[in-house]
């Protein structure tokens, strides 16, 4: 279908921008438009005015500062993607997003867009909550950090004030010798995923595990860190028996009820699944970053 | 709920706000005035008359709306005219030479029979194409091609002579 009719406005100064949605309380940014139109034509979405911020000043690109990759709000998805050092940096990032939509609409979508659209199914908001990514917020009342975990409240909400645009998010780069991995199961290749799992932990002298960080998306109301999996899995050789823990410990993260696309029941079966599969492959890979290992 | 009643005459223009639009189509500069939430893919169909692309759902699952934006590919039924303001948009149109022949990717979808009602092929061919230009390393495996097209439906042939068709277009191309 058609959008409904709104307001057009195109400030090039952020300001400007944070006045027009200070102005209407039903105004909403518009970046990359690819979750926002679709929700327009569709008429779930109708927002009365929209403020266009393709053209505001310093929203573009993409800078690694500090142990940190900055991506600014106008920053679409193939864009960070595709960044050669963000690949060396963080592998994670690069893994993560083959599976988000496709390459035309990673070509148009934003980052930040697709964080502050907050869909609990969505890969971009659990990299941020895996990695203890954070956003920067500018409102009326100047700019604030916002850790990623408390970004996301519940389905489609976030802590962003409605008076307020995203202007940047943070990922911290992966520390040297950390093994990495993400997977998602969907029904279609490129749809949000039914259950997604990431994974970063390190390797210690000895082989057993540490900092481990396991986080899923598809499973509630937001992406979640599995804390009582990584507290099961910390501190050990990650043996059978140690994954086994974590997946029983991971069991009533899954509140996410029966809906169209399968059961509750599937989703934590999955879930025990991609727990398993993510830890394995994270931890092959932080062993192949630090050989002395291989034989423990 | 009341019933619309039947009016004496419908305006011939909408009433919605309008806004002047300048962006360049296939190399030729164009403005226009229109509505605010005009979508790209009607744009280019009812503005410019460039009934190439096509429309098929209107929220970005099918892909046959796909055009150029500043080179790359997107949907144009989930970009606004007036977000591709001062853009460079290129279209199906403007893929084959003027004299008529065709450019090595839709020779390979003709060649290989990639194509039955062709409703989805215009899309297609967008897509395919600006993954050959856009300087990117190409997976040309059979599950990287499955990967290039999976942002575009078919609902005739099945997809095993659209991936023939991928790779022909690689072969043409010199790309294999």
């Amino acid at each position: 279908m058609k959008p409904p009719l709104f307001a057009y406005r195109a400030p090039t100064k952020l300001d400007e921008a944070i006045k027009f949605l200070t102005s209407d309380a039903d105004a909403m940014v518009l970046a990359g438009g690819q979750t926002l139109m679709p929700a327009m034509n569709f008429r779930i979405a109708n927002p009365s005015m929209l403020v266009d911020i393709q053209h505001v000043e310093g929203l573009k690109g993409i800078a690694i500062e500090n142990g940190q990759i900055v991506v600014k709000a106008m920053t679409r998805h193939r864009e960070l993607e595709l960044h050669p050092d963000v690949r060396r940096a963080n592998p994670l990032v690069w893994e993560t997003m083959q599976h988000v939509a496709h390459v035309p609409i990673r070509n148009r979508g934003t980052v930040v867009g697709s964080l502050c659209h907050a869909d609990p199914s969505a890969e971009m908001p659990l990299l941020f909550v895996l990695l203890d990514g954070s956003l920067v917020a500018q409102g009326p009342d100047g700019k604030r950090h916002i850790p990623a975990e408390q970004f996301f409240q519940s389905f489609l909400t976030t802590a962003r004030r409605q008076d307020e645009i995203v202007i940047e998010a943070r990922l911290p780069i992966l520390p040297p010798g950390a093994g990495w991995a993400f997977d998602e199961v969907t029904r279609r290749h490129g749809d949000y995923a039914l259950v997604g799992v990431g994974c970063i932990l390190e390797l210690d002298v000895s082989g057993r595990a540490r900092d481990v960080h396991l986080a899923a998306c598809g499973i509630a109301d937001r992406p979640i860190r599995l804390k009582a999996a990584e507290a099961a899995l910390s501190g050990t050789r990650l043996a059978i028996a140690d994954l086994d823990a974590a997946v029983r410990a991971s069991k009533g993260a899954v509140t996410h009820l029966d809906d169209m696309n399968t059961s509750a029941s599937f989703r934590r079966r999955v879930l025990g699944t991609l727990i398993r599969r993510m830890v394995q492959t994270a931890s092959s890979r932080a062993r192949s970053a630090a050989p002395s290992l291989d034989r423990q | 709920m009341t019933r619309a009643a039947i009016k004496p005459s419908i305006p011939e223009r909408s009433e919605d706000p309008r806004v002047e639009v300048a962006l360049t189509v296939n190399g030729q500069h164009v403005r226009r005035t229109v509505s605010v939430r005009m979508l790209l893919s009607d744009f280019l169909r009812h503005e410019l008359g460039l009934t190439g692309t096509h429309v098929g759902c209107e929220h970005g699952v099918c892909g046959c709306c796909t055009v150029h934006i500043d080179g790359k590919a997107g949907r144009s039924c989930l970009t606004l005219a007036v977000q591709a303001n001062g853009c460079k948009i290129r279209t199906i149109e403007d893929v084959a030479a003027d004299d008529g022949a065709l450019h090595p990717v839709q020779q390979a979808f003709k060649e290989c029979h990639a194509l039955q009602c062709g409703f989805c092929t215009p899309g297609m061919v967008m897509n395919v194409l600006s993954r050959f230009e856009d300087g990117e390393p190409l997976d040309l495996s059979e599950s990287g091609i499955r990967d290039m097209l999976s942002g575009n439906l078919c609902r005739c042939t099945g997809y095993i002579n659209i991936i023939a068709a991928v790779r022909r277009a690689a072969e043409l191309l010199g790309r294999d």
